[in-house]
Order: C-alpha cells, then structure tokens, then sequence
C-alpha cells in the first residue's frame, strides 16, 4: 500500500494527471482500464470529481490532490496547502456577453446591477464586488452559455480553454478574471507528518 | 479526558483559573488576536461593548497585570474553560471550543518553551493519544530572514500572508517579484518547505538562517529525549495570532487532517495590558483530541 493517497480529479485533467503521475513513478495501469471504481488502494489513488477534492484533501482523507485553480478560487476557504503549479490544464476564467452591444456594461449603466450565470458563483461574486459593480448572480449547473442567449441573464462567468464553445454560441469574452492551471495541493497536517514521502515526491516532479 | 489532564497540569504546578466569559472588546482590541477576533458581541444597560471571548490567553494576560502585578514570577495557570468563534454555516464548525490550556508567565525562552512543550507531550500523553507530534516554528523567523535579505518590514505583509494560507505557489510568485539575487529567492523558497527533525536545524550554513533557527536549537538542547521525538521543527510554521512573537507550536495526530491544539511564545502581551514580562502558553481543542482518540483507537482495531 502507497504511503500517500493522491485525489485524482476525472474529466478533463484527467489524462495529463494519469500521464504525470506515471512519470512520477505511481503505478496507474489499472486506474486506466477500470473507469468504474474509484479508490485503488494499492496504487494510492483515489478518482473524484475536481471540485471535490479540496474537499477530501481538506478533511485528511487524501493526503494530496490535484485540480484547477478554478476550483480553489472558488472554494477559497478551504484549509489546503497549495504546493505546485503543475502548468497543464491552462484555461481562462471569463466575463462573457453576447456579441456585439455589451449587454453586461449597458445594464449596469441603465440598471445599476447585471445578471451573471455562473457555475462558480462565489468567484464572480467576489469579481463583483472587487470592481464595485452590482450583480445579480445566477447560478447554474450545466451549459452556462444558454443563459445569455436565452435572456436569462446579460452575462456569464465561466471557464474557457480555447473560446470555441463561446464563440460557437456567439459570445464574446469581456474580461479576463483569473488564468487557471492544476495545482497541486496538500492536508497541512499530512504536509507536516509525512514530509519526506511529500518532499520526495516534489523532488522526482522538478526532475520531470 | 478533562480530568487526567488537569492532573498533569497540576503536577506541574500549574493553578487553575477562571475569568468571565464575556470581556469588555477593548480587552481584546488591545491584545492584537488577528483571525480570531471575537464573533459576539453585545452591549451592557450603560453602552460598553462587551465581546464573547475568542480565546483564553488574552483574559488571562488581562488577569495577571491587573491582580498579580506584584506577584512573584514565573506564574502557573491552567484553564479548561469555552472560547467563542465566528464559524462559516454548514461546516460543521463549532462555535463554543472547549479549550485546556496553560499560561507560563515570566518565563523567557528557551527554558520557559521548553517547560511548556514538556507539559503539553505529558497532556497529550494522559490522554491517551499514542502518535501525536508538535510542530515547532518560530514567528519571528521568516521576517527575520527578510531583514537580513533586505526586504524592509513595509514589504512583508503579502508574503506572511501567502506562507500563513500555505500557497507556495503564490509565495513564489511574490518572492520572483521581489527582484532578488537568485540565491536569496530560494533561499526564501526553501526554508518554509524545511521540516523533520533536529537534523533541519543543523543543515543550515552560517548566515541569516544559521542566526535564525538558534532558538529553536537551544530549546531542543532543553528537552527531554522523550519529548524531543515528538518534535517536528518547521521553519515554515507561522501562526495568524498577531500576538505570538517567538517558538509557535501546533499539534498533529495522523489519525485526524486539521491541528488539534496548538500555542507558542507572547513576550509583548503582557506589557500591553500594564506588566511586561515574557510568556509563552498553549491550547488544546478537547473537542478535537476526541476525534483524533477515535481515530486512533479504530486505526489500531483496524490494522490488528
């Protein structure tokens, strides 16, 4: 049995997780024939979405985890140790409308307040509020670029890779939040307990 | 679990104490307790405001410089008393902590830590944890570290804040924005990451670092082997208590992922509220040594 248990995020950082931990030296072989379970004891891996793993890493259920910054910008309370950026999985965190007029900016200079859908609505909030404009944020839970051109809301928050899903949908990006990449991040308390499996394991990924 | 350590606390001549649960706030305003300033607060028929307080050793610096200001030192006291927290709703964060803790006042370091760290593995001992170990680190460390590299104490602030949140990734950043030489900046990247056992004090060369950490090489020179095995030295342990200003300390079980007690060295306190005198101290979440306990005990029926 491994002495550390990484939280390994399925989707899209998926396959650059599996293929980094095998450089690593992680024995992975079977987390990739077997898409159904999710806890390979031996191998020290455990497969959950990417939101989730703050969350077990916070708790102490996995020692370490890896996941977008996204995620940890949006669950910024969380007590985890933020260790490395592993620079794959790059993305942007958006401000988007529909393109053309900028129905984000001519509502809040008619209205004073915009409607935002977002999947990460503390996020956007915060992104709000930090430039001192007013809005109502709407959160949803799949296919955020149906909001606008519904009339649901005049703008989104969302993550983009290579804009073609907005693009496709005709929105234009407005503003840049945040760049995203994965991170690695740590239990404070397994980063003091089991420092030199840790430390070891940071030294084989600057190797790489 | 309350009893076997007050016993301990007793042994070691440590006076239990009681102060009120409500505080005027300008106590604690006085104090400088960083993150945990207190949640409640309410006001009296004349108008004071009154707090719920947040933690133990304030009121009971309050309580030294007031009635003990004459009293011969070193003073003992112990508490098993609740302290009041703001929580964020639905994480299952209790807002009353029920904390034992001791206060040592008028004992400088290193021969006062060390008496502090002793009785704290004893505590943890009689109550019954079997794997637990105590991180030490020393705030005045790290701002230390910057003196002497020549970031001046205006610039400090960003980066005490990235290594108190543990994002190494943002720390770096902040420290390449610096401007350094290239062997400061990872100089100031490396000690954070830096703990284990006394070796790490040793691994040090001459300079800034070597000057730093002879405080915590003088403490290990004072402890007990028994102790001294459960120590882990960490230069990257800072604490967001303003007040702390030399040895900090943090309790971990491996059965349990969050700290289950922690404390460190306040040499400033006491002046602020009248009589200055060295002082060092530490807490413990009872709440949270249960859990660890239970993880301990099903860790062990589970392995056989």
């Amino acid at each position: 049995m491994s002495e550390l248990r990484i939280a390994v995020p399925r989707g899209a950082l998926f396959d650059d997780t599996l293929e980094l931990l095998d450089r690593l030296g992680l024995d992975t072989r079977e987390v990739r024939e077997n898409d159904r379970k999710l806890l390979f004891e031996d191998a020290g891996i455990v497969t959950m979405r990417p939101s989730d793993v703050p969350t077990y890493v916070e708790a102490g259920a996995a020692d370490l985890g890896i996941t977008g910054k996204d995620v940890l910008l949006e669950q910024s309370e969380r007590e985890v140790y933020e260790l490395v950026d592993l620079a794959y999985g790059r993305c942007r965190m958006v401000l988007a409308t529909v393109a053309g007029e900028d129905r984000a900016a001519e509502a809040l200079r008619r209205l004073g307040v915009v409607r935002i859908a977002t999947k990460y609505p503390r996020l956007a909030a915060r992104h709000f509020l930090e430039t001192g404009r007013q809005a109502e944020i709407v959160e949803v839970k799949g296919s955020v670029e149906l909001a606008p051109l519904t009339g649901l809301v005049e703008g989104i928050v969302d993550l983009t890779a290579t804009g073609s899903t907005l693009r496709e949908n005709g929105l234009a990006v407005r503003e840049e939040i945040a760049l995203c990449t994965a991170r690695l991040i740590a239990n404070p308390v397994a980063h003091k307990l089991k420092a030199r499996a840790i430390d070891a394991l940071l030294e084989r990924l600057h190797a790489v | 679990m309350t009893d076997r350590i007050r016993s301990v606390f007793e042994r070691a001549g440590f006076g239990e104490l009681y102060t009120p649960a409500l505080e005027f706030e300008a106590t604690f305003a006085a104090g400088d307790v960083g993150e945990t300033r207190p949640a409640y607060r309410m006001f009296d028929e004349q108008g004071h405001v009154l707090a719920l307080r947040s933690d133990m050793t304030i009121p009971i610096a309050r309580v030294v410089a007031t009635r003990y200001g004459h009293a011969r030192t070193p003073l003992r006291f112990c508490y098993f008393a609740h302290a009041y927290r703001g929580v964020r709703p639905q994480r299952g964060h209790p807002r009353e902590v029920l904390q034992a803790g001791v206060e040592l006042i008028g004992a400088p370091a290193p021969e006062g830590t060390a008496e502090a760290v002793t009785v704290l593995c004893a505590a943890l001992d009689a109550a019954g944890l079997m794997t637990f170990r105590v991180g030490v680190g020393d705030a005045s460390l790290y701002p230390a570290l910057l003196e002497a590299v020549g970031v001046g104490p205006e610039r400090h602030e960003p980066l005490l804040t990235q290594l108190v949140r543990g994002d190494f990734v943002a720390l770096e950043r902040a420290i390449h924005a610096l401007g350094l030489a290239p062997a400061e900046s990872s100089l100031l990247l490396q000690v954070p990451r830096t703990r284990g056992g006394p070796e790490v004090l040793e691994n040090t060369r001459a300079g800034a670092l070597h000057e730093a950490v002879t405080g915590m090489r003088s403490l290990h020179a004072l402890l007990d082997p028994a102790v001294a095995q459960r120590i882990i030295f960490d230069l990257g342990l800072v604490r967001s208590l303003g007040y702390y200003t030399g040895a900090v300390f943090q309790v971990y079980d491996p059965a349990y992922g969050v700290p289950i007690g922690s404390g460190g060295r306040y040499d400033d306190l006491l002046g602020r509220f009248g009589r200055p005198l060295p002082a060092v101290g530490f807490a413990l979440d009872v709440e949270r040594l249960h859990i660890a306990l239970t993880g301990e005990e099903r860790g062990r029926g589970g392995r056989g």
